[in-house]
């Protein structure tokens, strides 16, 4: 049962091939098996998974089963979950019981979903290796010398690893699409505003989404029905039809406009990443696509900007991390200062520091325009840049990361590890979609296509991604794993 | 720009994170280099360009200024590192 998508598996469950406690059970016993190895589960909730599974079973029994019903799935720790430790992989929320559900995952509950628990991820979801986790890094299921990507690095590992069908993540600056793009999974940004970021802890709140990742696009397409829509608690989340996005998954390609970007395939792209785009890029062309060069002008710019606006807004958000009302207090303080200062000196971990600190000094007093101001309008020309190409073209594509997943310890300098986002960064300062699936491998390393939509356009975005895996096995290679 | 030592002991000491000074010094380091890929900004022209601070350029909502959710504060300080009586206890701020 491990390999099915989540279509698949509730395909299995309706036909009554097995219960939801069989699918729930098993998969727990795998992933006490296999995930010793893999360090993707910060938490595993076992004994919670089986009864809601039962509930699931029940409810089927009375023939009252959505589409998500008895399907198990599992939250990147970032993710507030009633009763259960929520972490942020952080040693500063290693005691934080979370009093409350994200709303996305009181969606999924109510939609009859399994948790069956928590992912491990860079800490604050700062990172892209999940090497930056107080619980130890996650392990690539493909090779356990490499870096599964981050930082949703735990939901791409459980997913590809076959313990858990699907995942949510979140994605700030490519934490979805690149450790999807590194495990050989399919994973989605919904546009900034699309799910309510209600309950999931905060890194950057100008760029922070959730979204889907599991084995193929028609499986996110499913969760997406579930997880999209306007919150009242998320007063950024944007109120607006939610569509089916399942409905036109099959829709023919004929006459699409593709655009490939020239800066997504300049210095620093790896030459077989780039083979393997290319090539499926003329799996599009095949499929009826028309393929147009386009630029996007102000891609240089986007990780600069990204590092002042992401650490000022992440130095603000962490300020409630102060040893008071919840979290890690350090021992003995002698006054408040000596509490907030020793908690978060011991609470935080080294990239989580630095980031503080950037963003700090960025936004003080005498510095505030040269960087914070400046990056903010600099963000505009970027997000114009994407506006201007979907003026001409129906989607952009290009390669999700510039290499396949690189060695454990590979990337010790904080500015090479930031380079990794280059193809990712630039659609969370637009605010526009973006969704990566499996598209070749290298040296038994797994590449990933990714596409990029107009803002709200995540159900063509699915569309695409899924004609080209009804033509393609990509998504269908499994990593060999040790049991 | 540099980052010099003195900043970083400013910001450390604003956002309220004890750095010792050898910590200091490689944050230097560190702080630095970042802030020099962060000055590529510098080479554009930004004149007259309207700062992006939300991606859909929408604005704050407003509601009615109503209390809408029910009070739990007993459930919110279960997870509090102390408390009494209903408030969080910190180290004596007066005397």
């Amino acid at each position: 049962m491990h390999d099915k998508t989540l279509a698949e598996l509730a395909r299995g469950l309706a036909a009554g091939d097995f219960s939801s406690r069989e699918l729930t059970a098993s998969l727990l016993e795998r992933i006490q098996r296999v995930d010793p190895s893999l360090n993707s589960f910060i938490t595993v909730t076992g004994e919670q998974a089986l009864e809601e599974a039962d509930t699931a079973d029940d409810l089927r029994q009375k023939g009252q089963a959505g589409a998500l019903g008895g399907l198990p799935l599992a939250y990147k720790d970032i993710f507030c979950t009633e009763g259960v430790r929520t972490s942020a992989g952080s040693k500063m929320l290693d005691n934080f019981i979370a009093p409350y559900n994200a709303t996305v995952v009181e969606k999924l509950r109510h939609a009859g979903t399994i948790s069956l628990g928590k992912t491990n991820m860079d800490e604050f979801a700062m990172g892209s290796s999940n090497e930056n986790s107080y619980y130890g890094p996650v392990k690539n299921p493909w090779n356990s010398t490499l870096v599964p990507g981050g930082s949703s690095g735990g939901s791409a590992a459980a997913v590809a690893a076959g313990l858990v069908p699907a995942a949510l993540g979140t994605d700030t600056g490519g934490s979805i699409r690149q450790p999807a793009a590194f495990c050989g999974i399919t994973g989605l940004k919904p546009t900034y505003g699309r799910i309510s970021r209600y309950g999931m802890i905060a890194y950057a709140s100008s760029l922070d989404q959730a979204g889907p990742m599991a084995r193929t696009a028609e499986d996110c397409a499913m969760l997406m029905n579930a997880m999209a829509g306007h919150d009242s608690r998320d007063s950024t989340s944007v109120a607006r039809n939610v569509p089916d996005y399942t409905q036109d998954l099959d829709k023919p390609l004929n006459g699409l406009k593709v655009g490939l970007p020239v800066e997504y395939f300049g210095d620093g792209l790896a030459p077989e990443v780039e083979t393997a785009i290319r090539e499926a890029v003329k799996v599009y062309e095949s499929l009826g696509a028309r393929i147009i060069d386009v630029s996007l002008p102000h891609t240089r710019l986007a990780i600069p900007a990204y590092y002042v606006i992401a650490p000022a807004e992440a130095s603000s958000n962490l300020s409630r991390y102060d040893g008071v009302r919840f979290g890690h207090r350090c021992d003995n303080p002698i006054d408040l200062e000596d509490l907030y200062k020793r908690t978060r000196a011991e609470g935080f971990g080294d990239e989580v520091k630095r980031r503080i600190l950037i963003g700090t000094h960025t936004l003080s007093e005498g510095f505030f325009d040269a960087y914070y101001r400046k990056a903010q309008q600099v963000r505009r020309l970027i997000r114009q840049d994407f506006l201007d190409a979907f003026s001409h073209v129906d989607v952009l594509m290009g390669p999700a990361a510039p290499t396949t997943a690189f060695e454990l310890g590979s990337r010790a300098d904080p500015v090479q590890m930031y380079l990794q986002d280059i193809y990712t960064i630039a659609i969370n300062l637009a605010g526009i979609p973006g969704i990566s699936v499996p598209a070749g491998l290298v040296d038994n390393r797994p590449v990933g296509l990714q596409i990029l939509g107009p803002h709200f356009g995540e159900a063509h975005l699915l569309n695409v991604a899924h004609v080209y895996q009804q033509a393609t096995d990509w998504h269908q290679r499994r990593p060999e794993i040790k049991e | 720009m540099a980052i010099e030592h003195a900043n970083v002991l400013r910001a450390a000491h604003l956002a309220r994170l004890g750095v010792t000074d050898a910590q200091a010094e490689r944050y230097v380091d560190d702080l630095s280099r970042i802030l020099e890929m962060v000055d590529r900004l510098a080479e554009i022209d930004t004149e007259g360009v309207a700062p992006l601070s939300h991606p859909l350029d929408a604005t704050q909502p407003l509601r009615a200024d109503e209390a809408i959710e029910a009070d739990r504060r007993d459930t919110f300080q279960s997870v509090a590192p102390a408390t009494q009586d209903g408030l969080y206890l910190v180290p004596r701020v007066v005397e």
